[in-house]
């Protein structure tokens, strides 16, 4: 049953993927991508962390993705974003970016080969979560609060509109 | 049920499908949709290996992660609204000027 | 004693503080001031000599010699040399000889320097020489020598070339320095191993190793080879005396001082102070008697051709230098020196009497247009013919006793074909002197209209020197007289002997010596003789030989082509050689290095520029690649 989720769960995503690499318009790759993002938090619960796979939903899938698709709509579209033309720079992408997957494969396969299995284990409960949180990365926790600050401010500041003072 | 391993390779694929959707694409919006992309890639990671040391950091981990990227996004969109502003356009091979 | 022998250190040093003051303020000081400060310093340094001599009189022997140590030079390892002075006879002869004959030669530059532009660079030049001159002499090693030799080398080198817009007197001290050179590098090596036997350049410490034994024969032999080419060059033997006829290009009061009196007698010195380390070789002894011997042939018969006033004389020089060798080469290192001390008085007199008559007549050199000037410059007639006698070697005057000296030890000692040689050359001496004075001063007058513009008697300035050398030219014989004469006459040698033992020489019956003394003087007077006859009597003579013999003639006069062959065999193939190895090494392959280095350095830079595109995907480009590569080898 689970396995079944997962591998349904599994080509959402990749398929929402490409599907956000192949498109042409911005705004339709982004919605492909809250797709992707939606679904990535389900396969978050199944890796026994429900509060993250939320957290997930809510701020990934939900807020950031939304930013992206006003800022895309603030710009103009202007002419056809063909891609790269440039063969040579699309061929070395890919060819490194497959030399890349295969060392990862590599590596983590080998590394993980007939492990542990997912499962639910009480493990990312929300208070346990919280406790961690409020306990040992409180320091973390409170800097991040000002750094979410400082992004406010900051993107209030730059995309002040010059020639109102 | 499900092996862990099979978590790593989702995440090894998504991470690759970011990359080359980043060296593919030439405007700066959807380029940067794909770092979003690869990060979200090593959110998986960083759980699958929680999971797998039954230690809870990992996920805390993940959750300054997001919050990160939140933050980053609100500002390099901001930056690329500048830019479109500058030079009335997003695409990146003309934005060279830290060129030599 | 200490009172008068104390400050004998101050005598190098005054005429170089001199020089340093003409040096730095040269150019603004007023001519009066410039000719007091020269000649006073030189003075002071006579007169310092003089005490430092007399008070060396009554030190005893065994104190000898006198060190003062200013200060420790180099010390590195085992070899150490300080610079310090030592005071002896033979330092005390030669110290009178240059701060003496040089002090009258300053007074005579006075006048004859007078309306030269660079009258302040003229004496600077003579003070700095006077000090390494000083310097060479008073050194107590090797090493401290060296530097006196090369700094009169130096000073040579300026004072020919000081009137350097003429392009020959500016080739002429290039030359000088050149040859000598040569020489310098068979003297450097002569030191090196001096110090690689004996361990030390101190002299006390060479005599006493050579008087220890420590020193082989064949050591001795090499070092004194070596040193002795360096003697050739600085007092221009066979085969390294070619600068000297060239170096009349400069002010004949330099040619007085450095060419005749002083510099090109460093030679003679260094052998005498060195004498009992070239005792030891008998090999070494022959070769500097053969040199000698054949030089002082050689040079007279070209004197007696050439028709320039001052080359003659310089022919004369390196004929009477081979003298001075002769005698060092027989074991006569005091007779040598003996020569040494007259030469330099008379023949500093015939060039100072030369300048006299070139000033006279406006610069002009050569003889054939001159004659009969004995009407118009009767002081400076008398001091030349003076001197003219004192070489020659006529009795009573002090060249007589001096060739004397040297030729009678050398006959003494078996030397016969030395001895003979001497005397060819005694001969021709006399007569290629008489006939520059017959020529010059007496019959027909042969002057250009120019030169008879300005003809005149010169200013007392220069006239009181000529008398003064005039008057030793005749009286410094009489120090050293033959043994026939009395038995402890012989006071000149007998000072030097605390440096020069006075070694077992063929004792000579009195018969043979007056035979010899007669020899000598018949020599002298067949030469006087013929050139009387030749350019007075039979004026007709010297044309039919030059008639008779024109090969002859011509080889002699063109100094038997030794210049041209010089050139052809050594100069002209370095400077094509030099030529091709600046054409394809220097400019192809050190400039190629250097300046390839610089265009790489560009091309690498210019290569590495392109790295930095300033697009985003090209950095991310090499992120990316950069983290294959380390994913790589940790997987590895």
């Amino acid at each position: 049953m689970a396995v079944a989720l997962f591998l349904v769960l599994a080509i959402i995503i990749i398929g929402s993927v490409l599907g956000m690499i192949l498109s042409r318009n911005p705004a339709i790759s982004a919605l492909w991508l809250v797709l992707a993002f939606a679904a990535l938090g389900g396969l978050f619960g199944l890796l026994d962390a429900p509060f993250i796979a939320a957290v997930q939903i809510i701020i990934y899938a939900g807020a950031i993705m939304v930013l992206f698709i006003f800022v895309i709509m603030m710009i103009p579209r202007g002419e056809a974003f063909p891609p790269d033309k440039r063969k040579i720079t699309l061929f070395l992408s890919i060819l490194l970016a497959a030399v890349l997957a295969a060392e990862m494969f590599v590596s983590l396969w080998a590394v993980l080969r007939g492990d542990k299995t997912a499962g639910p284990s009480g493990l990312g409960s929300t208070l346990g979560l919280g406790r961690m949180l409020f306990r040992d990365f409180l320091y973390p926790f409170e800097i991040t609060s000002l750094l979410i600050i400082a992004a406010l401010v900051g993107s209030i500041v730059l995309s002040k509109k010059r020639g109102k003072e | 049920m499900i092996p862990l391993s099979w978590f790593l390779a989702l995440s090894a694929i998504l991470f690759v499908l970011g990359l080359a959707a980043f060296f593919v694409k030439r405007d700066l919006i959807t380029m940067f949709l794909a770092v979003e992309v690869m990060l979200n890639a090593a959110n998986l990671a960083f759980l699958t290996f929680a999971k797998k040391h039954e230690l809870l950091a990992g996920q805390v981990i993940v959750f300054f992660i997001i919050t990160v990227a939140a933050a980053e996004a609100a500002i390099g969109l901001a930056i690329i609204l500048l830019v479109f502003r500058q030079r009335k356009s997003i695409k990146a091979e003309g934005a060279d000027l830290m060129k030599g | 004693m200490s009172e008068m022998t104390g400050t004998f250190w101050l005598i190098p040093l005054i005429p170089a503080v001199s020089f340093l003051i003409l040096l730095v303020f040269g150019r603004k000081l007023p001519k009066t001031w410039i000719s007091v400060q020269a000649c006073l310093a030189v003075l002071a340094s006579f007169v310092l000599s003089l005490v430092s001599f007399l008070g060396l009189l009554k030190v005893p022997h065994s104190n000898l010699p006198l060190v003062k140590t200013l200060f420790s030079w180099i010390s590195a390892g085992r070899f150490s040399a300080d610079l310090s002075f030592h005071f002896d006879p033979l330092t005390a002869v030669m110290a009178l000889v240059v701060t003496g004959v040089g002090f009258l030669i300053h007074l005579y530059s006075v006048g004859y320097m007078a309306r030269d532009r660079s009258y302040a660079r003229y004496f600077a030049l003579l003070n700095l020489f006077t000090f390494a001159m000083l310097l060479l002499v008073m050194a107590s090693n090797m090493l401290l020598l060296f530097v006196g030799w090369e700094g009169v080398g130096l000073c040579s080198y300026l004072l020919i070339g000081f009137w350097f817009e003429k392009p020959s007197a500016a080739a002429a001290g290039q030359k000088a320095f050149i040859v000598n050179r040569i020489g310098d590098a068979g003297f450097l090596l002569g030191i090196l191993f001096l110090f690689f036997f004996v361990g030390s350049t101190e002299f006390r410490a060479i005599d006493q190793a050579v008087l220890g034994g420590n020193v082989s024969q064949g050591a001795a032999t090499l070092v004194c080879l070596l040193l002795f080419i360096g003697a050739c060059g600085k007092s221009a033997q066979i085969p390294l005396y070619v600068w000297l006829p060239d170096a009349m290009e400069g002010p004949t009061p330099v040619s007085a001082l450095i060419h005749a009196a002083t510099m090109v007698t460093a030679g003679v010195y260094m052998v005498s102070r060195l004498n009992l380390l070239y005792s030891l070789s008998p090999a070494a002894l022959q070769v500097v008697a053969a040199v000698g011997a054949a030089t002082a042939v050689y040079a007279a018969s070209m004197a007696l051709v050439q028709n320039d006033i001052k080359r003659i004389l310089a022919y004369s020089t390196i004929s009477q230098l081979g003298f001075m060798f002769i005698g060092c080469g027989v074991g006569a290192y005091a007779a040598g020196m003996f020569h040494l001390t007259t030469h330099a008085f008379f023949k500093s007199l015939l060039f100072l009497a030369a300048g006299s008559v070139l000033h006279a007549l406006s610069g002009e050199q050569d003889i054939r247009k001159m004659g009969g000037l004995r009407r118009h410059l009767p002081l400076t007639y008398t001091t030349f013919l003076i001197g003219a006698i004192a070489i020659a070697g006529v009795p009573f005057f002090s060249g007589f006793f001096s060739k004397d000296a040297i030729l009678s030890r050398a006959f003494a000692g078996g030397h016969t074909a030395v001895w003979l040689a001497g005397l060819l050359a005694a001969v021709m001496t006399a007569f290629y002197m008489f006939r520059l004075v017959l020529l010059t001063f007496h019959g027909r007058e042969r002057l250009d209209l120019e030169a008879r513009k300005h003809l005149h008697e010169s200013p007392p300035v220069m006239t009181i020197p000529l008398v003064l050398l005039a008057l030793f030219s005749v009286g410094a014989g009489y120090i050293g007289l033959p043994a026939v004469l009395g038995r402890d006459l012989d006071r000149f040698f007998r000072f030097l002997e605390p440096v020069i033992p006075l070694g077992p020489e063929g004792v000579l019956s009195p018969g043979t010596e007056w035979s010899l003394i007669l020899a000598s003087v018949a020599a002298a007077l067949a030469g006087i003789v013929a050139a009387l006859l030749f350019y007075g009597r039979r004026p007709a003579i010297p044309g039919w030989l030059v008639h008779r013999f024109p090969g002859l003639y011509k080889l002699v006069l063109n100094k038997y082509y030794v210049d041209e062959f010089y050139g052809a065999a050594i100069v002209n193939p370095l400077i094509r050689g030099s030529e091709a190895v600046y054409q394809h090494f220097d400019l192809k392959v050190i400039d190629g290095a250097v300046n390839g280095a610089g265009r790489l350095a560009a091309l690498a830079g210019r290569a590495l520029n392109t790295l930095q595109s300033g697009r985003l995907k090209d950095y991310a480009l090499g992120l990316l690649a950069g983290l294959i590569i380390i994913l790589g080898a940790l997987l590895l």
